[in-house]
């Protein structure tokens, strides 16, 4: 059952008295979307039944519950932050200095979403890899609606606000209409294909790092045993594999080992170790 | 510790205060960039970071971020713009002028809370 007016007109004044976020007209798909899986929580059928409880009477938690649906479900651009302090300060000056003579880093962002992920490696690598570098980021998801919209690399304000430093916001983006566009300079690195983590991997050739973050959460035990595996053949013996800071290798794959760092931590290959240390 | 909201909406003010006092700050609050400057010339502690909108009357935004930055007292005091200009020339200037950052209206509070951390003026939140 759609929203009626006056149940959208609630929800807006409510979003915006709590955080200052305008939903404006045609956003009621997004409050039905968002608030339908509190409603089922709650034992209720409809988003309608849900407001007309929550107005009936009012639960402590439960306008914040709603604000926090329509408003914090934005992935961040440089998510979490140290990850990509390790890719700047340890991962790149390793990688390029591993390989005297290369040139090209090949970078998997496995499950990219809405983009933010592989762009900003992009913006990463663009500042920090020296410059007879070039790179390549190969940008998956299982979403084709996430692809294509990573792929137009078009955000709106919120998302834009969330997590990218307005000097890379001034660099690498351009203004379209009331949204952002990610420039040219960082799209032409990055291709977009749609891959099922849990099945069979393409064969393509092997790459230096693996973003594979916050993703092994959703699977049980032998799915990230198996997709572990599979990514495994898929990284450089030198490679560097990034997971979720809850997610770990440790108890699903011996052969990887576990890098710590000041505030976060990194997997790489131990016999790409042992390569490097008897080379 | 202390921080700064300057904004001509008290709504917005209210809004800015709740965000900061959840990070653990004490909020000094200013509608415009003449009294924010008016606190500062007599307040005894510098305030950890200044959330300054650009539009508002007496002194705007931008000519409060260029006279903290002339002030060596305030060096240590981080500034983060919260507005709703947003032509990318626009941020160019508040950058140039001494802005450390620019959120624009609307905003969501994590994404304040984010650009805080970014700075380091608080810590890193938890993974989500």
């Amino acid at each position: 059952m759609a929203l009626n007016a006056q149940e959208f007109s609630w929800v807006c004044d409510l979003v915006r008295r709590e955080s200052a976020i305008v939903l404006g007209p045609g956003k009621e798909y997004l409050v039905e979307s968002r608030l339908l899986p509190l409603a089922r929580k709650a034992g209720l059928s409809s988003v309608t039944e849900y407001i007309a409880d929550a107005q009936r009477r009012p639960v402590p938690g439960t306008t914040k519950t709603i604000v926090e649906a329509l408003t914090t479900n934005e992935t961040s651009w440089f998510r979490d932050v140290e990850p990509f302090t390790l890719l700047t300060d340890s991962v790149v000056p390793a990688l390029t200095a591993s390989r005297s003579g290369g040139t090209s880093m090949r970078i998997w962002s496995a499950a990219c979403s809405s983009g933010q992920e592989p762009y900003s490696v992009a913006m990463v690598l663009q500042n920090h890899l020296p410059g007879a570098w070039s790179y390549q980021i190969h940008a998956t998801d299982l979403s084709t609606e996430m692809l294509t919209r990573a792929e137009t690399g078009r955000f709106s304000q919120l998302e834009m606000n969330r997590g990218l430093p307005a000097p890379m916001l001034v660099r690498y983006f351009d203004r379209v209409g009331a949204d952002w566009q990610v420039s040219p300079v960082l799209r032409q690195n990055i291709t977009f294909a749609q891959v099922n983590l849990a099945s069979a991997l393409p064969a393509v050739p092997p790459f230096d790092v693996i973003f594979l973050r916050n993703v092994l959460i959703y699977f049980d035990m032998d799915t990230k045993r198996s997709i572990l595996q599979r990514v495994r053949k898929l990284l450089r013996p030198e490679g560097w594999l990034f997971l979720g800071s809850a997610e770990t290798t440790l108890g699903l794959d011996g052969d990887f080992e576990r890098v710590v760092t000041r505030k976060t931590s990194a997997y790489r290959l131990k016999s790409g170790y042992s390569a490097l240390a008897s080379a | 510790m202390l921080a700064m909201v300057i904004d001509d909406s008290r709504a917005m003010r209210m809004i800015l205060r709740r965000i900061a006092v959840q990070l653990g700050f004490e909020v000094a609050e200013a509608g415009n960039g003449r009294e924010a400057l008016d606190f500062l010339a007599t307040s005894e502690e510098v305030p950890s970071f200044a959330l300054v909108d650009w539009n508002m009357p007496e002194m705007n935004g931008l000519d409060f971020v260029t006279a903290v930055r002339a002030d060596q007292r305030l060096r240590s005091m981080t500034l983060m713009m919260v507005t709703t200009e947003g032509e990318q020339s626009q941020i160019v200037r508040a950058l140039a002028a001494g802005a450390h950052e620019y959120v624009i209206k609307p905003f969501t509070p994590d994404a304040i809370e984010e650009k805080l951390a970014l700075l380091g003026v608080v810590a890193t939140g938890a993974d989500a």
